[in-house]
């Protein structure tokens, strides 16, 4: 709670900032806990229904924890010409999760997103901030191997 | 801190001169110099830490003094990354390792050339030296994004030294808003977001709205798939896109701007909020410009990642911190837009000309590119196409141009099917038009959009129903769902198009999609749905027969329709070397060393596995469509003798 106050305190007197608080809460905890909405709502006079509309809203918000490891597997045009679907079906194999969705062990949150502007590198997936291009489906059980 | 008053570095282009000058004396441009591009794609590849490992070596071989080092941003060869450029020479090295670091520091010292790691011409076969000689730069006008090579975008001197700031200075002391406008206006620059919307009258609106105060906006949510043209600028010169804000906003008579950039994209938002500070403390920002009289700030806004918060008005709003959803323009917002207030939202690539204009004069800038498309574009060259990378060219240049000379033709020698430009509201052109040239006016007559510059290349083995299912997904997902033809058409039109891609695509399907796409285009407020028919009308047009394929010979020709393609295992081909056998994710391969392996179809999920892992030499997995899977040879055929007579035999046999 300490840290949501924290974050709130750099935004309180400024308009037009919840997306900007709630990208900063989502870095700091890895989602928007609903105690977070209520903080907001209390010190910034924000409505929780506006509040939960913006969260709902943007994909970079999540409503849910999210695993320790974000693997992301992007399906921007350019990966997809070149197999990224194949890719992706791979990964949801291997987790055995579906897209949008965290492993039970909270150990990876997958999500497939459009384009994070590496399209050389295509068909590519980023877990945290390691970048993975050149991908084949029999390369993907290897790379999420080496997440702990 | 803010607020605080601080006399800044520099207070008169006087003094921007000296600072100039200052700069340059100390630079030998004939010393050497070893650049690094560390742009998103770079880095991915490792060149921050081949950086470290540079400026290590050049320390300890005690070098520090004679070859300087820099980090770049993104220099558009992105197949090549890392790339190393050595100045003064433009030597250029591809591919770069970290174990290449001692060898080049070596040679570079002695004035030596590493040959295995220079760019070889596949064509020739020949090796390239110098950047500019690479086919993919050669036939490339860098105005814009050429300075990348140049700039460390994390120090402003750099830009400073190649005479950045200097139109700022001229439009403040030389030049009177109206004559800013009207070099804009002559120049006839367009929006390079995708409208191709004259710059100068968006400028001239917002100018005599009634209202204050007014804001001026970057747009850099390029949420395009396929495209990061914007991110390579953003990343790799972002004063120049900041000079180009400031000069815009002294002509509009506005004192504060905002540069909304898509959270995906941390690196440019780290040098973007570096470059600011830079100009705050060198007076280029904040109060009373280069002692001119002018005010103005800039601020980031974070996007959180949603591709309708590009269209202007849903920008706007989403930096008022509310959901960005599109609002009606009955009233533009360049009168009424951020925060009801009169607003100019200019793409990164627009704001970014505007120095070059003021600077060089708008009829240099007219004597490049086409009648109605003046300047150039860069584009964004992804896809089947062998270099891959951001290319800047003169507007008017053909496709075939782009794809075949820049772009080093369609990879693995396949043939080039189509064209994708202009994202998700563009469309696909085929062959019989590359020869058109690229400018706002012509692709638009071909049934696609220039838009910001995403050019997708498919090859034979990409199936154009599957694209046009693929961009009326994603357009599904993205529609915030404001308006019913777009929230509830799309929706209808992908499970059409599902529905063709599973095998289950019925006679009139295809007048189905044309009908919704007829209302969608007429009914939808923003650009989005107005546009979201393009990718399904296009492929239509022009690969009418792919879909007709689906739909009534239930064959996918491209082979990519998972469920109307079948794996399967040619006996006369197959070594029975196991390496499917044993890396099928769900035992669907039967056999053993020795034995002709086959695939179980009631257990295949068709996931690919066993036609990536079959060695290229035997090339015995195969994709088939609209045909039934052969039956599996005989038991007792299955075993085969090793040896090269044996398969010479066996080859001769079948």
């Amino acid at each position: 709670m300490d840290r949501i106050d924290r974050i709130i305190d750099k935004y309180a007197c400024e308009t037009g900032v919840l997306i900007q608080l709630l990208l900063e809460i989502q870095r700091e905890l890895n989602w928007i806990p609903p105690e977070a909405i209520i903080r907001i709502n209390k010190r910034l006079k924000i409505p929780v229904s506006e509040i939960y509309r913006v969260a709902s809203f943007y994909t970079a918000l999540s409503l849910k924890p999210r695993g320790r490891h974000l693997v992301q597997v992007c399906l921007g045009t350019a990966c997809h010409v070149r197999g990224g679907p194949m890719i992706l079906d791979k990964v949801e194999d291997t987790l055995k999760v579906n897209q949008g969705n965290t492993t039970p062990d909270m150990k990876f949150t997958l999500s497939a997103v459009n384009c994070l502007g590496c399209c050389a590198m295509g068909p590519m997936m980023v877990i945290d901030e390691d970048y993975y291009g050149g991908l084949t489906p029999t390369k993907v059980k290897g790379i999420l191997e080496k997440y702990e | 801190m803010r607020g605080e008053i601080r006399t800044p570095l520099v207070n008169s282009p006087k003094e921007l001169k000296e600072l100039r000058e200052k700069i340059l004396s100390k630079r030998d441009p004939n010393k050497l110099c070893i650049t690094i591009s560390s742009g998103t794609c770079g880095r991915a590849y490792g060149s921050d830490k081949i950086a470290v490992a540079f400026i290590d070596e050049l320390r300890q071989q005690g070098l520090e003094e004679k070859i300087d080092f820099r980090e770049t941003g993104c220099l558009g060869f992105c197949e090549r990354e890392p790339l190393v450029i050595i100045f003064p020479k433009k030597i250029c090295y591809c591919n770069v390792n970290i174990d290449d670091v001692p060898e080049i520091v070596d040679k570079t010292v002695r004035g030596e050339i590493v040959e295995r790691l220079l760019y070889t011409d596949p064509a020739s076969g020949e090796k390239i030296v110098h950047e500019g000689e690479i086919p993919f730069y050669k036939y490339q006008k860098k105005i814009i994004s050429g300075n990348n090579a140049k700039i460390d975008p994390k120090k402003i001197e750099d830009y400073i030294a190649l005479g950045g700031y200097s139109a700022l200075a001229k439009a403040l002391f030389q030049m009177t808003p109206e004559e800013v406008l009207e070099e804009v206006k002559k120049a006839n620059l367009r929006g390079r977001g995708g409208g191709g919307f004259p710059t100068s009258r968006k400028w001239e609106t917002t100018r005599n709205a009634v209202g204050e105060p007014k804001y001026v906006i970057v747009n850099c949510d390029e949420g395009d798939p396929g495209a990061y043209m914007n991110r390579g600028l953003m990343e790799g010169n972002p004063h120049s896109v900041l000079e180009g804000l400031i000069i815009g906003a002294y002509c509009i008579g506005s004192h504060e701007g905002f540069i909304y950039i898509r959270q995906e994209y941390p690196l440019a938002i780290e040098n973007t909020n570096i470059a600011i500070k830079q100009a705050e403390e060198y007076g280029f920002l904040g109060k009373n410009i280069l002692g001119s009289g002018f005010d103005f700030t800039a601020k980031i806004h974070k996007g959180a990642g949603a591709f309708v918060s590009g269209e202007s008005s849903a920008l706007m709003t989403a930096i008022e911190g509310r959901v960005g959803e599109p609002r009606p323009k009955y009233v533009h917002t360049a009168v009424k837009g951020l925060w009801d207030k009169p607003s100019t939202l200019n793409n990164v690539e627009t704001w970014a000309n505007v120095p070059l204009i003021i600077n060089n004069g708008a009829e240099w800038f007219t004597s490049i590119g086409t009648a109605n498309s003046r300047g150039t574009k860069i584009f964004s060259l992804v896809g089947k196409v062998n270099n891959t990378g951001l290319v800047e060219v003169p507007l008017g240049v053909s496709l075939r141009d782009i794809i075949y000379k820049i772009g080093g033709g369609i990879q693995k020698g396949k043939k080039f099917k189509a064209v994708q430009t202009g994202g998700p509201s563009g469309g696909v052109i085929p062959e019989q038009y590359l020869d058109s040239p690229v400018d706002f006016d012509e692709l638009a007559r071909l049934g696609s959009i220039m838009g910001s510059g995403g050019m997708i290349v498919m090859d034979e083995d990409n199936c154009m129903v599957d694209i046009a299912r693929y961009f009326v997904s994603f357009l599904c997902d993205e529609s915030c769902g404001k308006c019913l033809p777009c929230r509830e058409g799309l929706k209808q039109a992908r499970k059409t198009l599902n529905d063709i891609v599973a095998g289950k695509g019925k006679e009139g399907d295809i007048e189905k999609l044309q009908e919704i796409a007829e209302a969608t285009s007429a009914a939808s407020l923003c650009a989005l749905g107005q546009t979201a028919a393009n990718p399904m009308l296009t492929t239509i047009r022009h690969f009418r027969n792919e879909y007709e394929s689906h739909i009534k010979g239930k064959r996918c020709p491209a082979l990519v329709c998972k469920s109307l393609i079948a794996y399967y295992i040619d006996p006369t081909k197959c070594n029975a070397c196991t390496l499917c056998f044993k890396n099928c994710p769900v035992g669907a391969v039967e056999g053993e060393r020795g034995k002709i392996h086959t695939i179980d179809q009631t257990k295949c999920t068709k996931c690919g596995t066993c036609y990536d892992v079959c060695p290229p030499a035997f090339r015995a997995v195969q994709k088939i469509s609209g045909e039934p899977v052969p039956p599996p040879i005989p038991e007792d055929q299955r075993w085969i003798k090793r040896g090269k007579k044996a398969n010479s035999e066996r080859g001769v046999a079948n």
